[in-house]
């Protein structure tokens, strides 16, 4: 790593809609520096009084695209930071951040696959970074998106990730609706269990790499699951969001 | 670099302690909720094997089991606490048993100035043996009339309110009276070794 | 583990690239309580407290902890019999 992690000041370049409830923020950065799929970058709020709130948020966008970086949030309804992202930030509003940040949660095509990657809800933005870091790649490895959202509209990129497996024979996304499905849905229709995991191995190929990424509880019920499928534990990754963000 | 920087707008949860200014420490908010922090994962204890002792500088060292410990005299406590990470919760209510009541079991060497709290699961924090006495502390198994969850410091924790939180230790499994001061777990790493809020004593050399 | 506070090491690699002054949740540790050899991004972190602790996945022993004052941070990697980083 070239310099110390430093502060810097973003600006607010872009919103976007994904589903109802999470946005993605296109910032600007002064000091950027390209990133690896999978890393995340802090992010610092201060108020006029000096009180300070601080959250990690998943690089959603590919480091090809130089000078600017998108986060894509979620609003948690008690949070502190997702609100004031979601109910107050504007473009052009500044932002104070650091990274990128995380070694250990991050994939590029030197470390291999298959890739089988685990998404719980808003947990899916680092393995679309990914994704996306794959589709790009000269040499893509087998991969399985297993991912589990509340209903059909909070599926975040999903047709991003529709089009993504039309034309990729060598990536299956497998998708599951825990709280309400659409008349029409043919896709699984309840929590992360083991069976799917073993479909997700089958569909990914023997000794994943594995990436999953979501609230605690199903982040670890999906390791668990994965090592006791026989995925070695040391080629699982697990990046928990905790009860809240 | 970005000294100085406020981002637009942002205000953060309540800190105004409004009309209970006056028992709010100085830097503190205040909370309604009763925020969860730990060092490390929650013990399990089950009640048929937890024990509480107290030892070191007494003339006899004193185990109490499950049983005997909470059938001791046993109160109802009321108390303000504050915690180093900022935040106050007016009002607590608790039900334990006097520090006083558990040392006046041991007999005290008269050597005996300072205090560690032992916890399961490892955690330890340290006194002055004067901040345990005089209905200052307690070591409580219910909380709002209900048994003291585990996130919180269940089966029993020890509560001392008139310093900062760390100084209750949660799972607290016994006391070791000694001479000399031992800093514990957060002690040892940059906070005080007293933690008054009043005072703002939160890191060591405040 | 079940345990609704628990997270990775890499919810602190900010934190932890700031102490080091390099990436380090990529580098290898041996835990001293146990010997388990492992990323340090294995590391399981409890963020909500005074400090931060991290603890090995193996044993949940204390590896590393850290405690940022007004104007110190004190880091005690003491659990940790060594941190192998790669150049």
């Amino acid at each position: 790593m070239p310099e110390p992690l430093a502060w810097q000041i973003g600006k607010v370049t872009a919103i976007r809609a994904e589903t109802p409830g999470v946005n993605s923020f296109t910032l600007e950065l002064p000091s950027w520096r390209a990133h690896r799929a999978g890393q995340h970058y802090d992010v610092r709020l201060t108020a006029a009084d000096g009180y300070q709130a601080q959250r990690s948020y998943s690089i959603a966008s590919p480091p090809s695209r130089a000078g600017e970086v998108d986060l894509t949030i979620e609003r948690i309804a008690d949070g502190e930071v997702s609100p004031y992202f979601h109910d107050v930030i504007e473009v052009g509003d500044r932002v104070e951040l650091r990274g990128p940040i995380g070694g250990y949660f991050a994939w590029e095509p030197p470390l291999g696959g298959p890739l089988l990657l685990v998404a719980g809800g808003s947990g899916v933005v680092p393995l679309m970074a990914i994704l996306r870091e794959r589709a790009s790649a000269e040499a893509r490895p087998p991969a399985a998106l297993l991912y589990s959202s509340r209903t059909f509209d909070d599926v975040i990129y999903r047709e991003e990730l529709d089009a993504l497996a039309a034309a990729d024979a060598g990536l299956r996304v497998i998708h599951t609706l825990t709280r309400a499905q659409p008349p029409d849905w043919t896709g699984h229709a309840r929590r992360i269990d083991r069976a799917m995991l073993a479909e997700a191995i089958a569909a990914a190929g023997a000794e994943p790499l594995a990436y999953i990424c979501g609230p605690t509880l199903l982040v670890e019920a999906a390791a668990n699951g994965l090592v006791e499928l026989g995925v070695p534990p040391a080629r699982v990754r697990t990046e928990r969001f905790g009860p809240t963000s | 670099m970005t000294e100085g920087f406020v981002s637009r707008g942002f205000v953060g949860r309540s800190r105004d302690p409004g009309e209970r200014a006056g028992r709010v420490p100085p830097g503190q908010y205040l909370t309604e909720g009763f925020p969860v922090l730990s060092a490390g994962p929650t013990p399990q204890i089950p009640l048929d094997t937890w024990a509480f002792t107290i030892e070191g500088l007494v003339r006899t060292p004193v185990t109490w089991s499950w049983q005997e410990f909470t059938a001791l005299p046993s109160r109802d406590w009321t108390v303000d606490i504050s915690c180093v990470t900022k935040w106050t919760k007016l009002d607590t209510a608790w039900h334990g048993v006097s520090l006083d009541d558990l040392l006046a079991a041991v007999e005290v060497d008269p050597r005996a100035r300072f205090v560690t709290a032992h916890s399961f699961g490892g955690y330890t924090t340290n006194l002055p043996l004067t901040d345990l006495l005089n209905n200052q502390a307690f070591v409580a198994w219910e909380y709002d009339g209900r048994p003291l969850e585990p996130a919180h410091g269940g089966p029993a924790r020890l509560v001392v309110p008139h310093l900062y939180l760390w100084k209750s230790a949660k799972w607290v499994r016994g006391l070791r009276l000694r001479e000399e001061d031992e800093p514990g777990f957060w002690e040892s790493l940059g906070y005080h070794n007293r933690g008054d809020p009043w005072r703002e004593e939160r890191y060591s050399g405040d | 583990m079940d345990d609704p506070l628990v997270l990775d090491a890499n919810a602190v690699a900010g934190d932890l690239a700031e102490l080091f002054g390099f990436e380090v949740t990529s580098a290898t540790h041996r835990c001293g309580h146990c010997g388990n050899v492992a990323a340090v991004g294995t590391l399981l972190a409890w963020t909500q407290g005074p400090g931060v602790t991290l603890r090995c996945s193996a044993c949940r022993e204390v590896v590393i902890r850290y405690v940022r004052t007004a104007t110190h941070t004190y880091l005690d990697v003491s659990g940790a019999s060594y941190i192998a980083a790669g150049h």
